[in-house]
């Protein structure tokens, strides 16, 4: 094993020991906490609101393919979504998944099941859509359901590109929140100007903390939490021994 | 400092700490999870071999799972046809549309003249379409964004964005100088900077996201 695979299998240890002993420290305490994200506060207002209007709430989960690193994204969407069906299984319209990707659309539809069986409400296969498999045709389609649905709420948490423009112009029409993360630096510049409610960088991957997703989401929150600013003090170390000429 | 919402567990907030139950798609999840991971970072020849093989395998289950989605694509445009909901007429120009190119691509081949003319004439020139009315969707959501975040960051945002269109695109033979510089000094400097901070939060929730599947915390895949 050469020096940068000892060093990853290091930081996959690492950061799997931190998440593991936070989860087991914390379980009968309260976590520190290191920062408010208003966008998920407002988010579950709206849910709220939307189930006590009998409206539909939308979550999309990109295009993320299931064997590439642009899942995980669609792995958190996936929790929220656990959470929102869950929250939302008495409503009179319960909600829908959208997605670009076929094994996505697949994952949505056992994740709806599974809320809908554990909340013993009935459960429609047709509310996990796969609504196209290039970007445009998909976003197209999750833009139609939007305005179709009337949907009170839309959550687009996964892998976008600039495409994710013409969903959140849809949500934007119909007066819906738009709460929207992506791995996508791209897609990430473009929902900055067009979601009502962008979320930045990791904050995407915090989602399922701040929805209450289960005691693991938290635990691998501080876990970034701390790693991060590990990341940031060997950068600036780095920089200033690069400075005085010892790197 | 605040608080976390609660004390923390293993499970979903209904399942508590340590009430988990492992099924047996759990089992498999975790099994070929840590042997994949294993094949990565070991230079050992059988879990290299492994890896390669289970990663073969799931890329020809996500082959068939497509066939799952266009069927559930079809299932949902046929429903909202027969069912005589709005958009129908849409609903059934998707499905005479998906139905003649898979009869043509299927019978003839990808490579044959009429599959490329149905790729070349409808599908290029759809999407061509869809792109240039994204780009009015930006522009107009670039002026609409000081209306709905009136701060500094959108400020900046904007005069960015404007910068870089000027300096990239053509100005009628008009020169101004020190906007190319410029330009390339917002590429390098600070938007990398700001790009490279990003991905590192992103790698991190990529490696958090990973780790939750991997000990059967989160499990998309349920069972």
């Amino acid at each position: 094993m050469n020096f940068p695979e000892l060093m990853g299998l290091a930081f996959v240890g690492l950061f799997l020991g931190l998440m593991l002993g936070s989860a087991f420290y914390y379980r009968n305490r309260p976590a520190p906490f290191v920062r408010q994200i208003p966008a998920f506060g407002r988010v579950r207002r709206a849910i709220g609101l939307a189930v006590e209007a009998g409206s539909r709430l939308h979550l999309s989960l990109g295009r993320g393919n299931l064997i590439s690193t642009r899942s995980a994204v669609a792995f958190v969407g996936l929790s929220i979504l656990d959470r929102i069906a869950r929250s939302a299984a008495a409503s009179d319209r319960p909600p829908v998944a959208t997605s670009g990707e076929s094994t996505l659309a697949i994952l949505s539809q056992d994740t709806l099941h599974d809320a809908s069986k554990f909340m013993g409400a009935d459960y429609d296969p047709l509310r996990g859509q796969l609504t196209g498999l290039t970007p445009f045709s998909y976003a197209a389609g999750a833009a139609s359901l939007i305005h179709d649905e009337a949907t009170g709420a839309s959550l687009l948490l996964g892998s976008f590109g600039s495409e994710v423009a013409l969903i959140t112009e849809a949500g934007d029409r119909t007066e819906s929140l738009t709460l929207a993360g992506t791995d996508n630096l791209t897609g990430q510049a473009v929902l900055y100007a067009t979601a009502q409610e962008p979320l930045i960088g990791e904050e995407t991957y915090a989602g399922g903390a701040y929805m209450g997703a289960g005691g693991m989401h938290q635990a691998s929150l501080i876990a970034q939490d701390i790693f991060r600013w590990v990341i940031i003090l060997a950068l600036l170390v780095g920089a200033v021994l690069k400075l005085v000429g010892v790197l | 400092m605040g608080n976390y919402p609660g004390s923390l567990g293993w499970g979903s907030p209904e399942t508590g700490w340590c009430s988990v139950k492992f099924p047996f798609s759990v089992a498999v999840a975790i099994g070929i999870g840590l042997i994949t991971l294993a094949g990565y970072f070991l230079n050992i020849p059988v879990l290299q071999t492994l890896r390669m093989a289970l990663i073969e395998w799931a890329t020809t289950l996500a082959a068939v799972a497509l066939l799952v989605g266009i069927a559930n694509l079809f299932t949902i445009h046929w429903n909202k046809l027969t069912s005589g909901k709005v958009g129908g007429l849409y609903s059934a120009i998707l499905i005479v549309s998906l139905v003649l190119t898979l009869g043509v691509v299927g019978w003839f081949g990808p490579t044959h003249t009429y599959s490329k003319w149905i790729f070349n004439n409808v599908q290029l020139p759809v999407e061509g379409s869809l792109l240039a009315l994204l780009a009015i969707i930006l522009v107009v959501a670039g002026v609409r964004l000081l209306r709905l975040r009136s701060n500094m960051l959108s400020i900046i945002f904007i005069i960015t964005a404007m910068v870089i269109l000027l300096a990239t695109g053509p100005l009628f033979g008009i020169s101004v100088p020190g906007l190319t510089e410029l330009r390339s000094w917002i590429a390098q400097v600070p938007a990398m900077a700001g790009a490279r901070g990003l991905l590192l939060g992103i790698g991190l929730g990529i490696v958090a996201a990973g780790l939750r599947v991997l000990i059967g915390s989160d499990r998309p895949y349920r069972g």
